[in-house]
């Protein structure tokens, strides 16, 4: 086990120096960018070559990556070439935002779709059709276009929620939640129909296992046998649709936050490359990367307290 | 070479094969026209589309859907139709582009690293596992920020970054082509390499490969479209999908419509690539169960008119059982279970089939009866139809379970879930597999106890205790800090024991509990049943195959032969002078009367599949006594004095031949 979490730390290495050499390659292969978007297309060449020089861009790349990385050993992302700010003070006041939405995205489809899969895989009939439909149609829809249908009918039509806006959770958590609710269902829609589809066939695959029977043979009754031993038996491919089901909620932030206007990572990331600010998405790539990797590693954690052989080994 | 002949290339479903049978799929079919006549449309907007994509007309301001205007026009008076088969076309194109560059990748990539493993497919499989871990859609925005507007490299960062997964799932289709016979074959006849490749091994992964290029299609439009929503990649006149939902959220709170054909499209777009991969997964499924198990197949089809006959002989039985012992058995003092006319019956693919027809027997308080008979006989069908732990395929169609003159057949789900374990328990063949893996022994069997007792938790922790002491397990309280994979078999299957006599059952069925187990513990697990029945004074149904257990343990025993009961006698008595000609042969079969000097006897045939049993002998082709007159009618079940059953109308030249 423990083995397993130190693996894990130290593939992750090369995974973020991946990630962020990503945008200096790029760079690389078109010069100067970040000078001439800053300069803008009617500075003087004196200016760009100043400003070049200055942001250290006329030196060779593995020596500008070589900085780049030394200073995030030392938790300095750089500032945003735009607001001059630096990234990680803008990173870290929007961090809580998206953590809220996926999170509590996550949590929605986990309980939502294992309710679901479980029903279906018990008593099958509507809620198994039910649930092939909404996959189908979670798959379907893009979360863009959900979240804007949501905010126009509970939101501008009906007034219910609010359309657009944050509010921490220190300052009142009934309306962070009632904030967050829309763009959490936006986010999750899809991902219930995953998770309920996964847990469905993983209860049906344990709900036929021998020790099930033996599980009845003894009077065990249908509550504890379903909830308990089968839905702990089948968890393992339901925590990994789960742990899929987080990244790409944390992706989708990048289109659900702009719709409902919601000051976090993902609409950020959108401001940041419609500006060609590269500190801010080299900011935003590493802290992504970060949480899927945290994200793994949680789930090796949790496959190993589902599974004794893991814990024990 | 004859061996290489044999085996030959299965048939294989070549891509051709299995797109016919996608084509049978009516949602596949109807995605891929949509898709075909969709992109013939996008492609010739030029020349169907009623306007051009940025003619304004002001006049017609965001007017709904008319004649002139089939879906209407947006807040520039631009008419939507038009701007979506314009539109369509660079967002088709982005498909594309990001689908052939997966494919690009992944194909060599992935048939690399199946085909020749070692340290290609070590690094493949390092690069994969890396690309997996990055977020996928801040690298594409990353690629925008720095090459600005180009939807182009957005896409093809894009597929690179998806050809992870898809290397992934060829990798693992090319292994196991690798592994199979034919693929070694033609290796060894001499075929080359890319040869090989291109004949045996790329129309097997071509399946897998059409389903994960059309999800990856619906992926990739779901994100082209997202990207050109947040105005990421497309500059803002030119028409995009993606974009004119941008341009109709902009005006929701004036008219909703325009977000419909906008949003529409693109719904309809990733539903119809989703419905394609699931078709063509469906047929290459299809294609593997249709040319692997043909032999199945041709067993089972002349099932359904041996099943539509009327098989039963069990209401005769039931008749002649009931008039023999009291009219009314579960009244009977000393007798802890009637069983009468026990018939059960599983769906197959031509209807249901019985496979128990008709079982009876009494069991007496204390007594152990053993069920014998080779596998498919219905043993352990009728062991778990007692309980009524029959899976969902199968039921009981007739006959009863008596126990304290309760007919379980007849009882409701919640009152048979609250008699087991406690008036009747099981144990079951493999202990290994029979214990749920993901919790401590000792905390299964305390939920079984608390279940049956209702007493606290430190009460059942002292009753395990005590229950792990009766089935002699050495150590109790360290065994109940056991997993069940830290359990040996011998003390896995004790463990089951202690299960259930958790709810001190009068009745105990134990189905071949030493046949998953080393010689050496089974002869423990049999001592320990014997002197549990001494303890508790309960009854034992011991279903076996193993003549040697049933000398040992029971005191009557019942052989089965395809679902009927053939005899049934004390055991003393079954032994030294067997009536039916099924018994005689499977006692000569058993090994521990086999001597060194000769071949070990087997009874000739096996046992048929239940659809294809006839009304008459059932043994018939197998018999040694086998007459004109046993294919007649069915054979009645033959009882006498002295407490015997035999079901065949020859034995008494058995019994003849066997006293001379």
């Amino acid at each position: 086990m423990r083995t397993l979490i130190i693996r894990r730390i130290l593939t992750a290495v090369p995974l973020i120096v991946v990630v962020t050499g990503l945008t200096f390659v790029l760079e690389s292969l078109v010069p100067g960018n970040t000078a001439r978007a800053i300069v803008g297309a009617s500075g003087s060449p004196a200016a760009y070559q100043r400003l070049r020089v200055e942001l250290g861009l006329n030196n060779p790349l593995w020596y500008q990556y070589w900085q780049y990385f030394d200073q995030l050993l030392h938790g300095n992302l750089g500032t945003s070439v735009f607001t001059g700010e630096p990234v990680s003070t803008l990173m870290n006041q929007r961090l809580p935002v998206t953590l809220s939405l996926v999170l509590l995205a996550t949590a929605f489809c986990a309980v939502l779709g294992v309710l679901l899969g479980v029903i279906s895989a018990v008593r099958g009939g509507v809620i198994g059709r039910a649930v092939e439909v909404l996959s189908l149609v979670g798959l379907a829809l893009p979360g863009f276009w959900v979240a804007i249908i949501l905010a126009a009918v509970f939101a501008v039509s009906l007034r219910i929620f609010p359309a657009t806006g944050y509010v921490p959770p220190s300052a009142s958590v009934s309306r962070w939640l009632w904030a967050l609710t829309l763009p959490v269902i936006a986010l999750g829609l899809a991902g219930v129909a995953s998770v309920a589809k996964q847990t469905r066939d993983s209860m049906k695959d344990t709900l036929a296992r021998e020790y099930i029977r033996t599980l009845r043979a003894c009077g065990i009754g249908q509550r504890s046998i379903v909830w308990k031993h089968a839905l702990r038996n089948g968890a393992i491919p339901v925590v990994t649709v789960l742990g899929l089901v987080f990244v790409s909620a944390l992706s989708s932030t990048v289109f659900v936050e702009a719709v409902f206007v919601l000051p976090g990572l993902g609409s950020m990331a959108v401001t940041a490359t419609s500006q060609h600010d590269i500190p801010v998405i080299e900011g935003i790539a590493l802290y992504f990367t970060v949480l899927v990797v945290i994200v793994n590693l949680l789930l090796d954690v949790v496959y190993g307290m589902l599974n004794p052989k893991v814990r024990r080994a | 070479m004859s061996e290489i002949a044999a085996v030959a290339r299965p048939e294989l479903p070549s891509s051709s094969r299995f797109l016919r049978r996608a084509l049978r799929k009516p949602l596949g079919v109807i995605s891929a026209v949509y898709l075909v006549l969709l992109t013939l449309a996008c492609v010739l907007a030029s020349v169907i589309a009623p306007y051009g994509p940025l003619t304004e007309d002001l006049t017609h301001v965001q007017a709904g859907p008319s004649a002139a205007h089939l879906l209407g026009t947006d807040e520039l008076g631009r008419d939507v139709l038009s701007r979506l088969l314009y539109g369509g076309q660079l967002t088709l194109l982005g498909v594309v582009e990001c689908v052939a560059v997966l494919l690009i990748i992944s194909l060599p990539a992935g048939l690399a690293a199946g085909y020749l493993g070692g340290w290609v497919d070590r690094a493949i499989s390092a690069v994969v596992d890396l690309l997996l871990s990055v977020p996928g859609i801040i690298v594409v925005l990353a690629v925008l920020t720095v090459f600005g507007t180009s939807m182009t490299a957005a896409m093809v960062t894009f597929g690179v970054l998806g050809s992870a997964g898809v290397i992934r799932v060829i990798r693992s289709a090319v292994l196991s082509v690798r592994e199979e016979l034919y693929v070694a074959a033609a290796r060894v006849s001499g075929v080359s390499e890319p040869r090989i490749v291109v004949r045996h091994v790329l129309p097997r992964i071509a399946g897998p490969v059409i389903v994960q290029a059309s999800l990856f299609a619906a992926i990739a439009l779901a994100i082209q479209t997202g990207l050109a929503f947040l105005s990421l990649g497309v500059a803002p006149p030119a028409p995009s999908w993606g974009g004119m939902v941008g341009e109709a959220a902009n005006l929701i709170d004036q008219d909703g419509w325009l977000l419909v054909p906008s949003g529409g499209i693109i719904a309809l777009t990733i539903l119809a690539f989703g419905l394609i991969g699931d078709a063509v997964r469906d047929a290459t499924v299809e294609g593997w169960s249709a040319t692997t198990a043909p032999a199945v197949r041709k067993l089972k089809r002349p099932a359904a008119p041996a099943a539509a006959l009327p098989v039963s002989t069990a209401a005769a039985d039931v008749r002649a059982t009931d008039g023999r012992w009291s009219a009314d058995p579960g009244q009977d003092e000393g007798t802890a279970l009637a069983v009468r006319g026990l018939t059960v019956e599983f769906d197959g693919p031509g209807g249901p089939v019985t496979v128990v027809d008709g079982v009876s027997f009494t069991l007496r308080a204390g007594e152990v009866l053993g069920i014998v008979g080779e596998s498919g006989c219905g043993k352990s069908v009728t062991a778990l139809s007692l309980l009524r732990l029959l899976p969902p395929n199968g039921r009981i169609s007739g006959g009863r379970v008596l126990l304290n003159g309760q007919d379980l057949t007849a009882v409701s789900e919640r009152e048979i879930a609250a008699l087991r374990g406690k008036a009747m328990a099981m144990v079951f063949q493999d202990p290994t597999v029979s214990l749920d893996p993901s919790f401590l022994v000792g905390a299964q069997v305390a939920e079984v106890v608390r279940r049956h007792d209702r007493v606290s938790r430190a009460a059942a922790r002292r009753r395990v205790l005590e229950l792990f002491e009766q089935v002699r397990l050495p150590d109790p309280a360290g065994v109940a800090r056991r997993y069940p994979h830290e359990l040996s078999g011998g003390m896995a299957q004790r463990v089951s024991l202690a299960l259930a006599l958790a709810g001190r059952p009068s009745v105990l069925i134990a189905d071949e509990p030493t046949t998953a187990l080393d010689v050496t513990v089974q002869a423990g697990i049999l001592e320990l049943l014997r002197q549990l029945r001494k303890e508790t004074g309960m009854s034992i149904i011991l279903v076996t195959h193993d003549w040697g257990v049933v000398a040992d343990v029971c005191d009557r025993a019942l052989v089965m032969y395809a679902g009927q009961v053939v005899e049934q006698a004390p055991v003393r008595a079954l032994f030294r002078q067997p009536r039916h000609p099924y018994t005689l042969g499977l006692q000569e079969c058993n090994p521990q009367r086999w001597t060194a000097d000769g071949d070990l006897p087997v009874i000739p045939g096996t046992v048929l599949p239940p659809a294809l049993w006839p009304v008459s002998c059932r043994f018939r082709e197998r018999c040694r006594l086998a007459a004109s007159d046993c294919a007649l009618a069915a054979i009645p079940l033959e009882h006498d004095a002295d407490n015997r059953e035999v079901r065949c109308i020859h034995w008494h030249e058995l019994a003849s031949a066997s006293s001379a």
